[in-house]
């Protein structure tokens, strides 16, 4: 069988609690929240919507028979509710996420502002198009935007997440090799890569076939020279790689990838390393996802939305899904229909309906407006300084597989220095819980033990970054003297303990039911 | 810039720790000639707030806003009103500004808002088990699809021809890759046979109800006959309020649903972030694609949450992943559910009358102009009518007078000669009498 | 008397006569951690020496199980269904994965005795 080594412990064991127990449950300004379906009440409601009767109905016999089930609260207890779990959330507001791969950095208000304008927010997105210019106009300045910093003819706007974006690329490189006549199955893939990639390859009908990294952290071009042929489609790369670290040989990469009749895919989310300085264009990619909810700071609200537009070569752009935009004497126009579109055109298929994640398009361009060209670049800068300050900090008593160069915008750390103290990276990161952070990403990238990615991102000060530096050195001198109490149970302090995984994944509960009442004792 | 916190000495202090004369020494292994200056890039210079608000508020004037005056759009997306107390709350900087629930012992929020979030979906599609949400409904009927070509081993997805175009080509572009997709005829406001195109090599069926022109479906017997050839049954809700009037997909036959939640707690915003609703029969869980919370309880005994069954998800499966999905609608869910909660079972219920009540007066009022027919007998909030000449005019017409008068079929469908004549128009709790009138009043002149 | 042998993909096979019946090791479940779910193939399955055959997951991760030997699959123990967490209390006895009907008993011989498995495991 394969071994997969991500086994780690997932169920916690009990421990006692020691503390004098609340008469409420609740302690200070913590409080415990039952769901919502424990704290409704039959007939009650948070808002007053007249009640109509229907004295005729036109509903073809499928009027509901039964209630839905739902719980009625007033508006007073809707509010409590949510202020209450918000409570028990992290979030950058509060403090810093150093997770690599993920660019945590500051989400502007006036980007919310903007998205909430009347004319974007209200706007039905199949309003006649003569009273849509506005949102064309922008959708228009941020494909500029877009295409400029990353050196690139065209883009494709209607990708809902990266992974979306992932998809549309790799849809419009098969579609070019297939108007080519050819037929490639397989794709390159580097054993670093974010899991999302070879799902994509997989889900677009392509096999795939991983690239093993070298000793200094970057993908084998021998191997990968090695690996091209005629039924390669393309390789998937990220750069900045996910161990942080600028492929140096990617321009070669690119030039073989092409002599060999293959597409070039770059995962764009570490673009925040480069972004302002480097053109991915000029590298020689074909397609790359641009995550505005990374690099151009479109909240993550605890899981999405996101948005992936991906950026296309010459020899791809044709193929650009549906809808497409144009600009011409008349204005702007979307074309969505496959018999009226431009010269050269042959897009691939429609990825959506409408026209793509324009509430995050308006807080991006906000975000670029703000900033400029300078400040991109500037960004892109602070980021880079940022991470190397604390790979420099902390190399000396943490373990980084690569720490003897420079790293880009996120620092990678291994387990080595944990060897022996009985205190893994999930330890570790657990007991950064008790000190107030969020931990890094963990187990990612899967090519170094234990991984540990550390990314600041350019939103954080300088005493920030020193206050952090200063706990994680203290943990780990902490582990490697043998002092377990930060880590046995950790976290103490947070709203929850750890949580016991395995029993949630072997008896799935992932709903409330109504209980049903116990009968009546004679 | 006002973003960014380092000062000028503090980079100076940094570089020093690190050992580095310059940030460019950091950038080292960037080949030289792939470094350009700022002079490359044919942008502005960072703005301040003034400048940025000034810039971007000029452009949304020129935006006809759903509000501004009578509308009537529908078609897939519904201006509904959105209570105050849903904005503020997903602005709250811990649910807006807050990472993926991978940490579950500091994000106990998001997870049990995903937990109610997937019950509330469940109760409202009458299914056993719903997941946190996808992209939107477009991309979960096509979701929907491949789940049901991986459950039956089958390849060919059979398409109503009720089924919103934008859905039906999203569900083309991936399904073809797979297996083989079949739309059926649009027959506009009339029954369709579907199960003569089913045969033993169908995975599924998927019907719209309300479908793209209002219609209100028989989703019962085209889950009869899917199911007597093995094939599953997919329903497609674009308009979620639907489901506060008229019987759940689940209680009909369906084995999967796909829905667009964006009508609860999401406004229009130009046709994105929008937020699917996937819900299925527990015996397909396995095989159902997006982010799952389940309930477990922590070391100390309490009740929590955790993402679970995520080894159906790319960070672990990578290639045999069900989907490749990294997201769900997160803020988009939230707004959702809130929304929802504000409701209860009373106000939605009393929403969606209001919904049917408003759609019904507004298509009795227009179908007495002369000319105007009324093509769907039974819709919910949202139905067609027949014009005596091509409705895309008669929409720029009346959008020079500030209605927002439906959407045209040929908007959907520019190469279907029937559809051409055909308005579809959406009535909504925020419909009013002015607006039906001032409608009323427009289009008979447009039509004179 | 039936003997056991293990592959290097830490697999376990007892012969009783023509049936093979497959499991996974006690040095994989442990590696593995808590197991949470298992999918075992049908009865009726032909499968070749080396190819996957089952999953077995934890909550972190999905492993492939790899057939150790060529047949066809007669029985897959349920009883694993519906509680994984048995694979971790007695992986190499009562939470066998499936038995196979062998195409070579030959195979076998290719397989490592238990005295083997554990070397190599040593040297793992």
């Amino acid at each position: 069988m394969t071994m997969n080594n991500q086994g780690r412990p997932t169920a916690p064991g009990t421990i006692e609690a020691n503390e004098l127990a609340t008469i409420s449950g609740d302690r200070g300004l913590d409080h415990e929240e039952p769901l919502i379906f424990d704290l409704g009440r039959d007939g009650m409601t948070g808002v007053d919507l007249p009640d109509v009767q229907l004295s005729e109905t036109r509903l073809g016999g499928q009027r509901r028979k039964g209630p839905v089930g739902l719980p009625g609260l007033s508006e007073p207890e809707v509010i409590r509710h949510y202020v209450r779990l918000s409570r028990m959330n992290y979030a950058i507001d509060a403090g810093l996420y150093p997770l690599g791969s993920c660019t945590m950095k500051h989400n502007p208000r006036l980007n919310e502002k903007m998205a909430r304008l009347p004319g974007f927010g209200d706007l039905h997105p199949l309003s006649p198009q003569s009273a849509t210019q506005g949102a064309l106009a922008l959708i228009s300045q941020l494909m500029k935007w877009l295409t400029t910093l990353t050196g690139m003819p065209a883009v494709a706007m209607s990708p809902k997440a990266g992974a979306h974006g992932e998809l549309c690329g790799l849809l419009a490189i098969r579609a070019a090799i297939e108007a080519r006549g050819e037929t490639r199955k397989r794709i390159l893939v580097p054993e670093s890569a974010h899991g999302t990639n070879p799902a994509t390859a997989a889900f677009a009908g392509f096999t795939i076939d991983e690239v093993k990294g070298t000793a200094d952290g970057r993908v084998d071009m021998i191997e990968l020279e090695g690996k091209l042929g005629p039924d390669v489609a393309a390789i998937m790369l990220t750069n900045p790689n996910t161990c942080g670290l600028f492929e140096r040989d990617i321009r070669h990469m690119a030039d073989a990838t092409h002599k060999a009749g293959a597409y070039f895919y770059c995962d764009g989310a570490n673009f925040n390393a480069i972004a302002g300085r480097v053109r991915p264009g000029d590298l020689g990619i074909d397609a790359m996802h641009i995550n505005l909810h990374k690099t151009f700071s479109t909240p993550h609200g605890g899981g999405g939305p996101g948005a992936g537009p991906v950026v296309l070569s010459a020899a791809l752009a044709p193929f650009a899904p549906l809808p497409l935009l144009v600009h011409d004497a008349n204005g702007f126009r979307l074309i969505e229909d496959r018999d009226a579109l431009p010269k050269g055109a042959r897009p691939f298929g429609r990825m959506s309906a409408f026209h793509g994640q324009m509430g995050m398009f308006v807080r991006a361009l906000a975000y670029m407006l703000s900033h400029g060209r300078d400040g991109v670049r500037q960004a892109s800068e602070d980021a880079v300084l940022s991470a190397n300050y604390i790979l420099a900090s902390l190399k000396d008593v943490m373990s980084a597989p690569f720490g003897d160069g420079p790293c880009m915008h996120e620092a990678l750390f291994d387990d080595s220095f944990l060897a022996g103290t009985g205190v893994t990276t999930l330890d570790f990161a657990k007991a950064m819980i008790d000190e107030g952070y969020h931990p890094m990403t963990m187990y990612f990238p899967l090519v170094v033990h234990g991984a540990m990615l550390i990314e600041p991102t350019e939103s954080e000060s300088k005493e920030s970054l020193d206050r952090f530096v200063h706990v994680l050195r203290e943990l780990a001198l902490e582990a490697k003297a043998g002092k377990m109490a930060r880590f046995e149970g950790a976290p103490r302090l947070s709203p929850r303990r750890r949580l016991d995984e395995t029993a949630a994944a072997r008896k799935p509960v992932l709903r409330w039911r109504k209980k049903e009442l116990p009968q009546a004792a004679e | 810039m006002r973003y960014h916190p380092l000062t000028p000495a503090d980079r100076a202090r940094m570089l020093a720790k690190i050992g580095a004369g310059s940030v460019d020494e950091l950038f080292r292994d960037v080949p030289q000639s792939a470094v350009v200056p700022l002079s490359a890039f044919d942008l502005p210079d960072g703005q301040g707030e003034i400048e940025v608000e000034r810039a971007l508020s000029r452009l949304a004037a020129k935006n006809a806003a759903a509000g501004a005056g009578p509308s009537f759009l529908g078609a897939g997306a519904y201006r509904h009103h959105v209570p105050a107390a849903v904005d503020h709350l997903i602005q709250r900087s811990e649910f807006l500004t807050s990472y993926t629930p991978y940490q579950p012992e500091i994000a106990q929020g998001t997870l049990q808002y995903m937990f109610e979030f997937q019950t509330q979906v469940a109760l409202l599609t009458g299914m056993e088990v719903a997941n946190a949400s996808l992209y939107d409904g477009s991309t979960a009927t096509a979701e929907a699809v491949l789940m049901a070509q991986r459950v039956t081993r089958r390849p060919k997805a059979i398409l109503s021809g009720g089924l919103h175009p934008h859905y039906a080509e999203t569900v083309e572009t991936v399904a073809a890759l797979s297996g083989e997709v079949v739309r059926a005829p649009v027959t506009p406001g009339r029954s369709e046979d579907l199960a003569s195109l089913i045969d033993d090599k169908t995975a599924c069926v998927v019907v719209q109800s309300p479908d793209v022109f209002g219609l209100i479906r028989d989703i019962g017997a085209v889950a009869a006959a899917a199911h007597a050839k093995g094939a599953l049954l997919i329903a497609v809700v674009t308009e979620v309020v639907s489901l506060g009037l008229l019987e759940a997909p689940g209680f009909l036959g369906a084995d999967i649903v796909a829905c667009e939640g964006q009508s609860l707690g999401n406004g229009l915003n130009f046709g994105g972030p929008y937020v699917g609703l996937f819900a299925t029969r527990e015996k397909f869980l396995r095989q159902m694609p997006g982010r799952l919370t389940g309930e477990t309880a922590d070391a100390a005994g309490k009740r929590g949450y955790v993402l679970t069954l995520s080894t159906r998800e790319q960070h672990i499966r990578r290639e045999k992943a069900t989907s490749n999905i990294c997201t769900n609608s997160g803020l988009c869910c939230l707004a959702f559910t809130i929304h929802l909660s504000l409701l209860g079972e009373e106000g939605l219920a009393r929403l969606a009358r209001l919904n049917h009540a408003r759609a019904s007066a507004l298509a009795d009022t227009l179908s007495r102009i002369p000319g105007v027919s009324l093509v769907t007998a039974s819709f919910f909030n949202e139905f067609t009518l027949k014009l005596p000449k091509p409705a895309a005019g008669v929409v720029d017409a009346l959008a020079a007078k500030g209605i927002l008068a439906g959407v045209p079929a040929s908007r959907l469908m520019p190469h279907d000669p029937t559809a051409r004549d055909l308005l579809i128009v959406a009535a909504t709790e925020t419909t009013t009498d002015e607006d039906a009138a001032a409608f009323a009043a427009a289009l008979k002149e447009a039509l004179s | 008397m039936s003997e056991v042998r293990f592959t290097q993909e830490h697999e376990w096979v007892r012969l009783d006569g023509d049936e093979a019946t497959v499991g996974i090791t006690k040095y994989a479940a442990e590696k593995l951690g808590d197991v949470v779910f298992v999918e075992l193939p049908e009865p009726g399955r032909k499968v070749g020496a080396g190819g996957e055959i089952a999953v077995v997951e934890s909550v972190k991760a999905a492993s492939d199980v790899y057939s150790p030997l060529s047949g066809e699959v007669t029985a897959a123990n349920a009883a694993l269904v519906d509680n994984p967490a048995q694979v971790n209390e007695d992986p190499e006895g009562a939470s066998w994965f499936f038995k196979l009907k062998l195409a070579d008993k030959g195979e076998l011989a290719k397989l490592m005795t238990a005295a083997q498995y554990e070397e190599f495991v040593k040297g793992l």
